[in-house]
């Protein structure tokens, strides 16, 4: 079923000025798919992506998640974000069983998920540690896991990395990646970084700047599994690297000129 | 995966090779505590020292009394049961009136911070009630509530429910809103999101109004007793002072210095304990 965006426009005011976030934008996203979104800062990716988790209304136009129409927070995500989302007050193990508590998770069910997640993140000997002594890396994963613990089809993922330094990043997309390929969760990824968009996703929605529009689709047929550290060198990579960015860098230039 | 297992490397040999200079901070640690320690009570009998020595000699003990003076009048005071009669009124009056105003303002902070249409209505009115001198109050309760303990209870109800008010008002206002949304789509309903994001995130707010606000309930219960009473420190105080009798002036005042100490050094602890998560 996945998620299916048909004619989904976004006019918010500011300064007195409407303005048009997105524009009769539709898009289909099947079961199991990682799809990533990229464009230039403002074109809706991520009002499109918080539209998906229900957090704010479209204008006008639906959104189907599983053949359900998305009408207020939608529960049936993992949603993570480039802020730390985590609860500064909890520790790491309570994080992860945040969402199982609020589900009322059996109490022996639930220290099983978290031990399991915290040995998949590699983070059993800072269980109880608080996030302010985590690192950057430390935290992301801890979220990763916090989104993992309740099992959703469906993980959003807004600039989950966007914070950390370019090798952090990396690890955290092959982590990411190898979680995938095992749970083979439908997973929108809203990126800037377009290589990071071409090493993780299936398919990428390049979005235009004001107002959004979806300004093509491309198809990402690097085999998997893939190799998040290698795959930038393979010729292919590079191709539709090139390709893509010559989509891009005018809507980036148009910006830069608003 | 090799800079993956760099990450974790770094975190064990930093304590494996970190003994020694684990060791090293350690004693400086000690020897720094020590040396505060020294500087603490030589500034203490520094002052009573001088205090001493120069009553009677440089200032008439008239005005000043003498530490040896005021010693045996507190000593006096616990023997024969002064002491432990008024504090116990002047603790009674700040316990009471912390608990009444904490707990008030602690509820209307609480409601008022989370419906955002009957704070802007009443916000002008609070700032104004807010700017009022609290001490100002004191003869409209002593008239309403007599010069018992309940007068003195009000007026440090009143200071304490403003400060905790405030606060929570600021701290129900001031919670992330990433939180409120990642613990929404994680299938929070409102009452867990209450119990799991906002009073939490609130408390630190919360907890500096409390913190704050524990000397003033001592404050507004003295200046009470000042005004009109029979019992209490502050009566203490102002009586000593009204028949000249410094020393019975200031051992009233070392009481509500001492008082004061032990309430916030208390305060202190149970933050550490309650805010343990905001420390690096």
């Amino acid at each position: 079923m996945g998620i299916v965006v048909d004619q989904i426009s976004k006019h918010y005011v500011r300064r007195r000025e409407e303005i048009i976030a997105l524009q009769s934008v539709s898009l289909q996203i099947e079961d199991g798919e990682f799809v990533a979104f990229v464009g230039p800062s403002g074109c809706g990716k991520s009002t499109l992506m918080n539209m998906i988790a229900g957090i704010i209304p479209a204008t006008s136009g639906t959104i189907l998640h599983d053949g359900r129409p998305v009408l207020g927070v939608n529960t049936a995500v993992g949603y993570m974000t480039q802020i730390d989302s985590l609860l500064p007050w909890r520790t790491t193990e309570d994080n992860i069983a945040l969402a199982l508590q609020l589900r009322g998770t059996p109490k022996r069910e639930m220290t099983d998920r978290v031990d399991r997640m915290l040995d998949l993140v590699k983070l059993t000997q800072f269980r109880h540690h608080y996030p302010v002594e985590l690192s950057g890396g430390m935290r992301k994963r801890v979220a990763l896991a916090q989104v993992l613990a309740y099992d959703p089809d469906t993980l959003l993922m807004d600039e989950p990395f966007g914070a950390l330094d370019a090798q952090l990043k990396l690890v955290m997309q092959d982590e990411l990646l190898r979680i995938w390929d095992r749970s083979r969760k439908t997973v929108v990824f809203v990126t800037h970084d377009l290589g990071e968009a071409i090493a993780v996703a299936d398919r990428i929605v390049v979005f235009s700047s004001r107002p959004g529009r979806i300004n093509r689709i491309e198809k990402i047929d690097l085999p998997r599994p893939r190799n998040v550290f290698q795959i930038r060198f393979a010729p292919r990579f590079q191709e539709i690297y090139e390709s893509i960015w010559a989509a891009l860098e005018p809507e980036i230039q148009r910006e830069e000129a608003l | 995966m090799t800079t993956d297992r760099g990450i974790f490397e770094t975190g064990e040999s930093q304590s494996l090779t970190g003994v020694s200079a684990l060791v090293e901070q350690i004693g400086r640690e000690s020897r720094h505590r020590k040396v505060v320690l020294i500087g603490r009570i030589a500034v203490g009998v520094g002052f009573f020292g001088f205090w001493q020595l120069s009553s009677g000699r440089l200032i008439d003990p008239f005005f000043v009394s003498s530490p040896v003076a005021v010693a045996e009048r507190l000593g006096l005071w616990i023997i024969d049961g002064t002491l432990i009669y008024h504090l116990a009124f002047t603790l009674y009056a700040t316990i009471f009136g912390f608990l009444i105003g904490a707990s008030s303002g602690f509820v209307v902070g609480f409601l008022l911070g989370r419906s955002s249409g009957a704070s802007s209505i009443l916000e002008p009115y609070i700032s104004a009630v807010y700017c009022l001198p609290k001490i100002a109050l004191a003869p409209l309760f002593i008239m309403w509530f007599g010069i018992g303990m309940a007068s003195k209870v009000a007026m440090s109800a009143v200071i304490v429910f403003f400060l905790v008010f405030l606060n929570t008002f600021a701290g129900v206002r001031d919670v992330n809103p990433v939180h409120i949304h990642a613990t929404r789509i994680m299938g929070a309903n409102e009452w867990q999101l209450l119990r799991t994001v906002i009073l939490p995130s609130a408390a630190a707010w919360v907890f500096t109004g409390l913190k704050v606000s524990v000397p003033y309930a001592l404050i507004g219960a003295v200046v009470g007793e000042f005004m009109s009473s029979n019992r209490g420190i502050g009566f203490l105080i102002a009586q000593s002072s009204a028949l000249f009798d410094t020393s019975s002036t200031f051992a009233g005042l070392m009481v509500l210095a001492v008082v004061g100490a032990v309430i916030n050094a208390g305060l202190q602890r149970l933050e550490r304990h309650v805010l343990r998560w905001r420390e690096a």
